[in-house]
């Protein structure tokens, strides 16, 4: 795996990357020449350019090559976790338009951030050594830290960038005392070499103390429990388009990290991290469970469905094995295709007064606009993991893969707080179709009309050809191992 | 036998078909509206129709899987496969059966989002018939735990007062017991290394496992049936549902409890079934008799039925538990009955609430007099209800205490009080809400049964006495099937008598 290369084959493996970078620094001259005024067409760039940087992972080989010194590698899984995290962001700015045009906040640096937050999952994703992890993790959280403020109108806005900026560094810091000890006991940051020292004959408690540290800087980063904190405050203060991207491409970039470095740097060691794993999904599934009954805000409420999804997605890294992966995988991709359905809705829950945010506002929704309300119904039972809907193939993975190794406590838990999290989804179809009409919402916007309904069609029909999703998971999965 | 073409997927998916037709019909008006109840309608004849031609080229000879399908779907060990077999042949026609006397119920009742409620009712019934066509676990499960969507938006869209209540309790009662049997699937999976059925019903799982695999299951079909004391969410459920969900809830998802029984826990853990065959015994002795005396104390009509619900359900599993020929077959027999028996209960519910938008006992009384037709209907369903030889009540009820009577006679010995009491609390109403002087203002001026009243109830009643006075053809199409299910259950019961033994010596 480990064999030199030559520098050009270097920036070529991070070739999507590099396009970001560099098509990004082209957008600011061009929004630093043209002001705000250019601020649609830098998004329409934008994701053009997402999109193009997505077409080239998919074309480029990924064969496990590494680059720079094995820092850098790519790939199935790291392919496969890209183009994912790609068409999160891309389809982010493209359901923004909107929002932007009403609140007044067209500004250009908006899609630029995003662009270069998207690198910085790239890189978090390839990271194949500690220091590169902590680059990536690093550029994609500064620009998230200022998209979270982005509203710099709004207190709750600014409130929810500065939380997140001080728990983000707070967490940072963990990540970085982590991977400091980590170094220290076993010599080297590169994965490989990590994996080579941490083996289980060698009683290393400096090593495990790094451990731990590296992974509450990554729960962090997912949001489980107990450094969920800061989500639903970021939820609910950013704005609703930023909070759309919040759910999705960074999840499954700081998850997909999560998954590399634990199974690639600690694989003689699993015994060592399950144990925490198993606890912060216990505490995920059981606390997103139950903490958003009482909400009501929608926004607050996707904050813990999040908290909750994370912790059914860490069921499946706690077994370890290569059905586990493929399980995550798996999961975040049809966990991305039903918050981005969700998002839509939310976006479009407008009235000519302004945006509304409390889940009672959707009432008689199947009145008022009977598709709508269908597709979201939909996107609900399938987040509340209802057959024959996506939701549940992905939580049908990860159990499958916990039972398989035995995990039969972290199973039952989770089961049982799936069946507790039903209520609050099911909640919100009583409000759209069990209650009296409220007043209408202003007519859907044709692009988030379009992201709604390919994302509940795919919902609705994937029970019907779901082996191609199975399969790639598989063979992404199968590079971790 | 298998025929040249996917019928079974056809009978599954065509339902389906017709709610994408209504979906495709656009407009609120009364054209609509009477063009969603026709399709609907006529949708549901023709599933009907086609399904009765697995009836006629059904194989009753042989005990393998009929009409099967297989198509690749999870990979190689999770796919789609289809076949009936004896025991579940009859739950499919039975489905399609009732399915146009719901769309023929609801034709007046339901005024409001007709097209969302003849949709619903279509997805609801290819769930239904894809839940005893599975022949693959993970298939299984998919329809089993389908069902609840389209069945929590008629209890909360269309139902009445307590509805989201209902829909509620309903929706997580039944998710909370099928979550655990989710898990058991798939701990066989890893076990057996497939979903299949057929191969695992040839798959031995070890004893130990066999217990926590049965008590999974038991956990999602005891909501399901329900069995005491799981049942507290179908009263809730019943009362407040419109009168075809009602009819739907009581005739067939209730059997999918008693089917998954049958098709899953008696035959793939033997021994378990055999341990605990006494506690199944015991809940289904509460069932009986407490539930009985419960439904004595009801005021509403259609909670009372409820109860005398779980009462029967009661008998279902007795039987089913006996593992006797007669148990078994009384069992099948007796949740087809109770499926037409139960639905035509609450059909002549429906009829007179439609008239007097009550539920409540009290107030009807003296219907005989204005209502002959309905009173005779009535009164055949709730002989029927009781048991009454010469009704399809009585035949199931008789099968299953004669292989009760086998195994325990104090079981037989409380089960056929519990036949007294249904006696009581059912004659009780009859006599509340049929006969007596008609006092009441209100219902002076009530009407009997109108045309397409009659074309809903008159089958139900031809076949209550059909089937009471001659069972054979229901009989004859299970006994295979039946006999084969006790001869594999023996075998491993001596299987595993032999290896203790051998560990003995």
């Amino acid at each position: 795996m480990n064999e030199p290369v030559s520098p050009i084959v270097n920036y070529l493996l991070a070739l999507p990357e590099i396009c970001l970078v560099v098509g990004a620094m082209i957008m600011l001259m061009l929004g630093a020449f043209r002001g705000n005024r250019a601020a649609d067409l830098i998004c329409w760039l934008s994701i053009a350019l997402l999109l193009f940087a997505a077409a080239l992972v998919v074309v480029m080989p990924a064969t496990g090559k590494v680059a720079f010194d094995g820092a850098f590698i790519m790939d199935r899984f790291a392919q496969f976790m890209k183009v994912l995290t790609l068409l999160g962001s891309a389809i982010a700015i493209f359901m923004s338009f909107e929002f932007m045009r009403h609140a007044r906040l067209q500004k250009f640096e908006y899609p630029i951030l995003i662009v270069l937050a998207t690198a910085g999952m790239l890189m978090m994703i390839s990271a194949n050594d500690l220091i590169a992890l902590y680059l990536g993790l690093e550029l994609q959280s500064l620009a998230l830290y200022v998209i979270a403020a982005f509203r710099t109108d709004s207190v709750r806005s600014s409130e929810a960038g500065l939380k997140y900026f001080v728990l983000g560094a707070l967490s940072s810091g963990m990540l970085l005392y982590g991977c400091s000890l980590i170094y220290g006991f076993t010599g080297t940051t590169g994965f490989s070499g990590i994996a080579a020292a941490a083996s289980p004959s060698v009683h290393n408690l400096g090593l495990i103390f790094g451990l731990v540290f590296l992974m509450a800087g990554l729960a962090f980063k997912i949001s489980a429990v107990p450094f969920h904190m800061w989500t639903p405050d970021v939820y609910e203060g950013a704005p609703t388009p930023v909070t759309a991207f919040f759910a999705t491409a960074p999840k499954i970039a700081a998850m997909a990290m999560f998954l590399r470095a634990v199974h690639v740097a600690f694989p003689d060691i699993t015994h060592q991290w399950q144990q925490i794993v198993v606890f912060i999904s216990i505490g995920s599934m059981v606390l997103g469970a139950f903490a958003a009954i009482g909400q009501n805000d929608i926004k607050r409420l996707m904050a813990y469905s999040s908290i909750g999804h994370m912790g059914f997605a860490l069921v499946g890294l706690a077994s370890g094995d290569q059905a586990g992966v493929q399980a995550v995988i798996v999961y975040l991709t049809i966990y991305l295709v039903m918050n981005v359905g969700v998002f839509a809705c939310i976006l479009s829950m407008r009235r000519s007064d302004g945006m509304v945010e409390e889940i009672d506002e959707l009432a008689g929704l199947s009145h008022n606009s009977p598709i709508m309300a269908f597709l979201l119904a939909m996107l609900m039972f399938s987040l509340a993991g209802i057959p024959p809907l996506a939701g549940f193939f992905a939580k049908f993975y990860v159990f499958l893969a916990a039972i398989n190794t035995g995990l039969y406590a972290l199973a039952v838990i989770g089961v049982l707080s799936s069946v507790v999290g039903a209520y609050y989804y099911l909640r919100i179809i009583k409000i759209m179709y069990f209650d009296e009409p409220a007043e209408k919402f202003e007519p859907m916007p044709g692009a988030l009309k379009g992201v709604l309904a390919i994302s509940g069609l795919l919902v609705v029909f994937f029970f019907t050809y779901p082996a191609p999703l199975v399969a790639a998971a598989n063979v992404a999965a199968k590079s971790l191992f | 036998m298998t025929t040249g073409w996917p019928i079974l997927s056809a009978i599954i998916f065509l339902p389906m078909l017709g709610a994408l037709f209504i979906l495709a019909i656009r407009g609120e008006d009364e054209i609509a509206i009477r063009n969603a109840r026709y399709v609907a309608l006529w949708t549901t004849i023709i599933t009907f129709l086609l399904s009765l031609v697995i009836w006629i080229e059904f194989d009753s000879t042989t005990h393998v899987f009929q009409f099967e399908e297989k198509r690749d779907w999870l990979g190689a060990s999770i796919s789609y496969r289809l076949g009936v077999d004896g025991i579940s042949m009859l739950f499919v026609i039975l489905t399609t059966f009732l399915m146009p006397l719901c769309v023929l119920a609801s034709w007046n009742a339901i005024q409001s989002r007709v097209k969302a409620y003849m949709i619903a009712f279509l997805v609801l019934e290819t769930l239904m018939v894809g839940v005893f066509c599975a022949m693959d676990l993970v298939v299984f499960y998919l329809f089993f735990e389908g069902g609840l969507i389209p069945m929590f938006l008629i209890i909360g869209v269309w139902g009445g007062q307590r509805r989201v209540y209902a829909s509620f309790k309903f929706f997580l009662y039944t998710l909370l017991g099928s979550v655990l049997m989710l898990l058991a699937i798939m701990a066989m999976y890893w076990e057996a290394g497939t979903t299949d059925i057929p191969a695992l019903l040839a798959y031995q799982f070890p004893p130990g496992m066999q217990t926590w695999l049965w008590f999974a299951f038991l956990a999602s079909f005891a909501v399901k049936m329900p069995m005491w004391p799981f049942h507290t969410w179908l009263p809730d459920a019943h009362v407040e549902a419109p009168t075809a969900g009602s009819v739907v809830l009581a005739a067939v998802l209730l059997k999918m409890g008693g089917y998954g029984f049958l098709r899953f826990s008696i035959p793939m853990f033997p021994l378990a079934s055999e341990q605990f065959a006494p506690l199944i015994f015991l809940m289904s002795i509460i069932a009986i008799t407490y539930t009985s005396l419960v439904a004595l104390a009801q005021e509403d009509v259609k909670k009372l039925i409820a109860y005398s619900s779980v009462a029967h359900m009661g008998f279902v599993t007795m039987g089913l538990f006996t593992l006797t020929t007669q148990g078994l077959e009384g069992g099948i027999f007796q949740m087809l009955s109770h499926g037409i028996v139960s639905a035509a209960l609450f059909l002549c519910v429906g009829v007179i609430y439609d008239r007097m938008h009550t539920r409540q006992i009290d107030a009807y009384g003296g219907l005989v007099n204005r209502m002959p037709l309905y009173a005779f209907c009535f009164m055949v369903f709730t002989m029927a209800n009781v048991g009454l030889p010469g009704t399809s009540g009585f035949v199931g009820e008789f099968l299953t205490l004669v292989g009760a009577f086998r195994v325990n006679t104090w079981v037989a010995f409380f089960a056929t009080s519990g036949v007294i009491l249904s006696a009581a609390y059912a004659l009780w109403l009859y006599r509340r809400v049929v006969f007596g002087q008609l006092e009441k203002p209100e219902l002076k001026a009530i009407t009997d049964l109108n045309t397409r009243e009659i074309v809903v109830l008159m089958p139900l009643v031809v076949l209550t006495i059909l089937f009471g006075i001659y069972p054979a053809p229901l009989l004859d199409v299970m006994s295979v099937s039946v006999d084969h299910l006790i001869k594999n259950y023996e075998a491993a019961i001596a299987t595993a008598e032999q290896a203790k033994l051998a560990l003995v010596h």
